[in-house]
């Protein structure tokens, strides 16, 4: 009863006999995980009404083709394969890339150094847009004609592999000199350090980034549509024009890049709690 | 190779004699003639000779800038000294600044760090190894051992450190004495001639402390030759042949470490050491020539050894950590 010590005004005036401190830990734990539930079913019901709301009124004003909708949609998702296959075919050559690049910008070889910076500059002073028809149009002046599907996976691999170096060579950076130094002090060669120490630890510090890159290629990917890859974009629009009806054709393309991204999102996160959790990242 | 210089006789290390478990008249194994380093204009060593005989133990003890980090990472060339020579185990080189990167010099640092293993302060393990890769990737990359013979050294030198256990555990799950007693291991296993230790206490919580002291005093015992840099007197005491006081980049006083922690003869000597115990170390030799410290000045020093034991914390921090010592001479 006097275990919570105490002056006798205060047992009186509080009634702390009836809580012993478990009670109090469980019930804050119980509050906190309904304030949790209730949170995350306001934050549902939010997105439900907003979206929800948005199809329901276009719906009742009539200007929503639903047959439109219901005769195309399948014929757009065919292409989704398609928009994933350059993604993910673009972000490889992108790391590629990157990791040449990286070396490059960490190289004490002023040519090396020189090639390296000088590719990063070029690429991310120039727009995407004009580095893909470049790529398809440009080139066949000098006889280099490339298929539209491999010079949109090389001019999009080639964008990001530029912002990706500067990513990289950030992550070799931030790792602590001391790693460079036990390596060193063991004996082992430049090569070595860089192949067996570095390396290793700085791809892990730069996988958010790397799928972050990728989430951003999934999107700028609709921009290939343009030298006639017929990926998602593609055939909305190709959709749209043939029926005038493009504001139902754009939405499906918008709703399938949002549906993709959200499922790319959750998979990163996913991977990042994982890689946080793991042995290896302490 | 005209990177070899003869050593003149005068520049023997003064305070040098063969420990009591060296026979007479054996060739020092680690000697450093005349070594000098600038960090841009900062003078940090000025001169120093040192001369380290097989089966010593030598420590190296001063205030925090005093170089005797410096000194530690120039002998296997962590850092390049900017005059004098190192000669480990009759592998002996001169430094050489203007062409440190060149391939021969290179080759001639690898044959010195083959025989001379660091064990650093912030224990700087590989976080992505499990401790037994830790340990075998010197002796695969190096010295070209096979995958199981390198495995067999490995496994011996963990159950020396007492971490048999933890063998297939990633770094990041270890305890900072832990972490520090691997990477004696990972040392252990290069099979050096001499082990270099640079504070290897000092990022360690203190109760931690005691598991690596217990460890380097082992090492001691049966004979390996070490040089430690340490803020450890203790240890200094108990395990150390010779204890050489550094301050300004200069030896200013050396001896077996009776003499040189229990009755210093140099002012500097006692100053630091009455710092270093805080005001309950009494100098024994002549008082009253003895600057002492002011109350205040001695209190700080004090705190700053404190904090150095604490800071940056030896349990959870990892390799990944912000520490960055890259522009601490010392």
């Amino acid at each position: 009863m006097q275990s919570h010590g105490g002056p006798a005004g205060v047992q009186a005036e509080f009634d702390l006999s009836l809580a012993t401190p478990e009670d109090v830990v469980n019930r804050i734990a119980l509050s906190r995980a309904r304030a949790n539930r209730r949170f995350r079913l306001i934050f549902g019901l939010t997105w439900l009404v907003l979206v929800g709301g948005l199809v329901l009124a276009l719906w009742f004003i009539g200007k929503i083709d639903t047959a439109f909708i219901a005769t195309w949609s399948p014929l757009i998702l065919t292409a989704v394969p398609l928009t994933l296959f350059v993604s993910v075919a673009s972000i490889i050559l992108a790391v590629a890339f990157a990791l040449v690049g990286a070396l490059g910008r960490l190289s004490r070889n002023p040519i090396i150094y020189g090639i390296a910076t000088l590719y990063v500059s070029i690429v991310r002073g120039t727009p995407l847009i004009v580095q893909i028809f470049f790529v398809y149009l440009a080139l066949p002046q000098f006889g280099i004609v490339i298929d539209p599907i491999p010079s949109g996976i090389l001019a999009l691999g080639f964008n990001y592999g530029a912002y990706l170096t500067e990513i990289f060579r950030a992550g070799v950076e931030a790792i602590p000199r001391g790693q460079r130094e036990a390596a060193a002090a063991l004996g082992m060669q430049e090569r070595d350090i860089m192949r067996r120490v570095i390396l290793p630890q700085a791809i892990r510090i730069v996988t958010p980034a790397i799928g972050n890159d990728f989430i951003s290629m999934t999107k700028d990917s609709a921009l290939v549509s343009l030298v006639g890859i017929q990926e998602v974009f593609w055939n909305a629009q190709n959709a749209g024009n043939q029926t005038f009806r493009n504001f139902e054709a754009l939405t499906i393309a918008a709703a399938i890049y949002w549906l993709m991204t959200i499922v790319l999102s959750l998979g990163q996160e996913r991977l990042e709690k994982r890689m946080a959790e793991s042995d290896v990242r302490v | 190779m005209d990177n070899t210089v003869p050593v003149s006789a005068d520049l023997h290390d003064p305070f040098a004699k063969p420990g009591a478990l060296t026979p007479s008249g054996a060739e020092p194994i680690v000697r450093t003639v005349d070594l000098q380093k600038f960090y841009g204009s900062n003078h940090v060593l000025k001169g120093v000779t040192l001369e380290v005989y097989p089966r010593e133990t030598i420590c190296l003890i001063g205030k925090s800038g005093s170089g005797k980090s410096t000194l530690l990472r120039c002998i296997n060339f962590l850092e390049e000294p900017t005059v004098g020579f190192i000669e480990v185990d009759g592998v002996r080189v001169a430094s050489d600044p203007l062409r440190s990167r060149s391939r021969a010099h290179q080759e001639q640092i690898r044959q010195i760090r083959l025989r001379a293993q660091m064990v650093f302060q912030e224990f700087n393990l590989f976080p992505h190894m499990k401790v037994i890769d830790n340990l075998i990737e010197g002796p695969i990359r190096v010295k070209g051992q096979s995958r199981d013979q390198a495995i067999a050294t490995a496994e011996k030198y963990l159950a020396k450190v007492g971490l048999a256990e933890k063998r297939d555990e990633y770094p990041g799950r270890l305890s900072g004495g832990q972490k520090q007693r691997v990477a004696i291991a990972r040392a252990l296993t290069m099979e050096p001639k001499v082990l270099l230790f640079d504070e290897p206490t000092s990022a360690l919580d203190p109760t931690l402390v005691g598991e690596v002291i217990n460890v380097m005093e082992e090492l001691a015992h049966e004979g390996a030759t070490m040089i430690v840099v340490t803020h450890e007197m203790a240890f200094a005491r108990e395990a150390a042949d010779r204890v050489y006081f550094i301050e300004g980049g200069q030896f200013v006083e050396a001896g077996p470490p009776e003499q040189v922690i229990e009755s210093p003869k140099d002012p500097r000597t006692r100053e630091f050491l009455a710092r270093t115990f805080g005001k309950a170390h009494v100098p024994s030799a002549d008082t009253d020539s003895a600057p002492t410290a002011p109350a205040d000045e001695a209190a700080r020093a004090a705190q700053i050894h404190l904090k150095s034991q604490w800071s940056p914390g030896g349990q959870g921090t990892t390799s990944y950590g912000p520490v960055d010592h890259r522009n601490e001479p010392d």
